[in-house]
């Protein structure tokens, strides 16, 4: 029953890019055609769900019994910026089709700060490993879900008539802020 | 030789906080410009410490350019920036505690915000110390400066006041009135509360800085259309 709260909340309720405020470069910057959003959710959600498994590992089994854990986002980064390169060596590899379509997207990974703000906050609230993952997993799909939808609307602002000081960001962040609002709505639901 | 280089010290401030403001101009580090802006206590709290945190990975970046080999430069470049900023969230846990709460995941994450490596690549790398010391130090100012605009729009518009304490000791705190009961400008005139919380909340955010890209857009648009007619005008003068 937590676990579905966790992992609704990390959906709607408290969605990355509309409520935690991670990860808004790319949802600025990659939003623009529905399959740019896509292959970028789907290399977030990848990389998401491998470096919190990873950061757990380190954190609760190496940093904290060697009692360095103030030492955390050192090694946080260097495992995201060495995962992230790893995994594009692998796909590159092994799997062509999966890296023709994320491809493009991972070298913009490392800096995305979702990955190190869901690495940060499992360990500041202290999820056991099942919980971090299915955090992790929620995380990713509410990107996605948001990312998609953004991306639809602003596909079809393309062709729209814009007042002239609204055309290109501001209009956008426009539409993310009555996204936001729409999202607000499901916190009723889960209290 | 000495007036020329002070010329373009300031040349370099100037870009970093005006022409190349790091958020109204090439839309950088959104993420806490969002975020924390909720009060204008916050960011002052987030200028402060990335003014600290660019300054000192700018200095050091740039004293190390020629040792770093250039394959390896941007991990070298993450490294460092985490060492610093590690240091920035271990001091701002134990000093100012109050500040670090409200500042929360903003912090570890300054690692990750795009000014600290674009700045590192696009400038650092590139110049001298010196140099790199005032494209720090504008870059962070411009920075701070968004961070203000949107705090004060946000904070007075949500809560018609301001509130700033002592961030070394919360329990001293000052409130400034402006548009409430007892402030100068009364809105409750008929006992209606006229505070729009909306403006504290995440989507109040996003529309706050798409009002103020908007009107700096328009302010630009007007000024360069004013000019184009003078320009217009003297060419017809002359002719």
């Amino acid at each position: 029953m937590e676990l579905i709260a966790i992992g609704f909340g990390a959906i709607l309720v408290n969605n990355v890019l509309l409520s935690q405020f991670l990860g808004i470069c790319s949802f600025m910057g990659v939003s623009t055609k529905k399959s740019d959003a896509l292959g970028m959710s789907f290399a977030v959600i990848f990389v998401l769900m491998l470096a919190s498994a990873i950061t757990w590992v380190l954190y609760n089994l190496v940093l904290i019994p060697a009692g360095i854990s103030y030492l955390y986002l050192i090694v946080f980064i260097l495992v995201i910026a060495t995962l992230v390169q790893f995994v594009e060596m692998v796909l590159k590899k092994y799997i062509q089709g999966l890296y023709k379509v994320l491809g493009i997207y991972l070298p913009l990974i490392t800096t995305n700060c979702a990955i190190l703000g869901v690495a940060t906050s499992n360990m500041q609230n202290g999820y056991d490993f099942v919980t971090s993952m299915v955090y992790a997993l929620c995380i990713g799909i509410g990107y996605l879900l948001v990312m998609y939808l953004f991306a639809g609307i602003r596909e079809r602002l393309a062709t729209a008539p814009i007042a002239k000081p609204f055309k290109g960001i501001a209009i956008a962040l426009l539409l993310a802020g009555c996204m936001a609002m729409a999202f607000q709505g499901f916190a009723g639901i889960l209290a | 030789m000495k007036k020329e280089s002070s010329v373009s010290y300031s040349a370099i401030m100037k870009d970093g906080i005006i022409y190349q403001n790091p958020v109204f101009v090439t839309v950088l580090g959104m993420c806490p410009v969002l975020a924390i802006t909720t009060s204008v206590m916050n960011a002052v709290g987030m200028s402060v410490a990335l003014l600290f945190i660019l300054i000192l990975t700018n200095v050091v970046i740039s004293a190390m350019r020629k040792i770093v080999p250039s394959e390896i430069r941007i991990p070298a470049y993450i490294i460092m920036a985490a060492a610093i900023v590690s240091c920035a969230d271990q001091l701002m846990n134990a000093f100012t505690p109050e500040l670090y709460s409200m500042l929360g995941l903003f912090i570890p994450l300054i690692v990750v915000n795009c000014i600290i490596l674009g700045r590192a690549e696009a400038f650092a790398n590139k110049n001298t110390v010196v140099a790199s010391f005032f494209d720090a130090v504008g870059n962070a100012v411009g920075y701070g400066m968004a961070l203000l605009v949107m705090a004060f729009i946000r904070e007075l518009v949500a809560k018609q006041s301001y509130t700033f304490y002592n961030p070394f000791n919360s329990t001293q705190s000052w409130t400034l009135n402006l548009l409430n009961g007892e402030g100068f400008l009364n809105l409750n005139i008929l006992n209606i509360d006229a505070s729009l919380s909306f403006f504290a909340t995440p989507a109040g955010g996003f529309i706050t800085l798409s009002i103020v890209l908007a009107t700096l857009a328009a302010i630009k648009s007007h000024k360069a259309s004013k000019k184009a007619k003078k320009s217009a005008l003297v060419k017809e003068e002359s002719k």
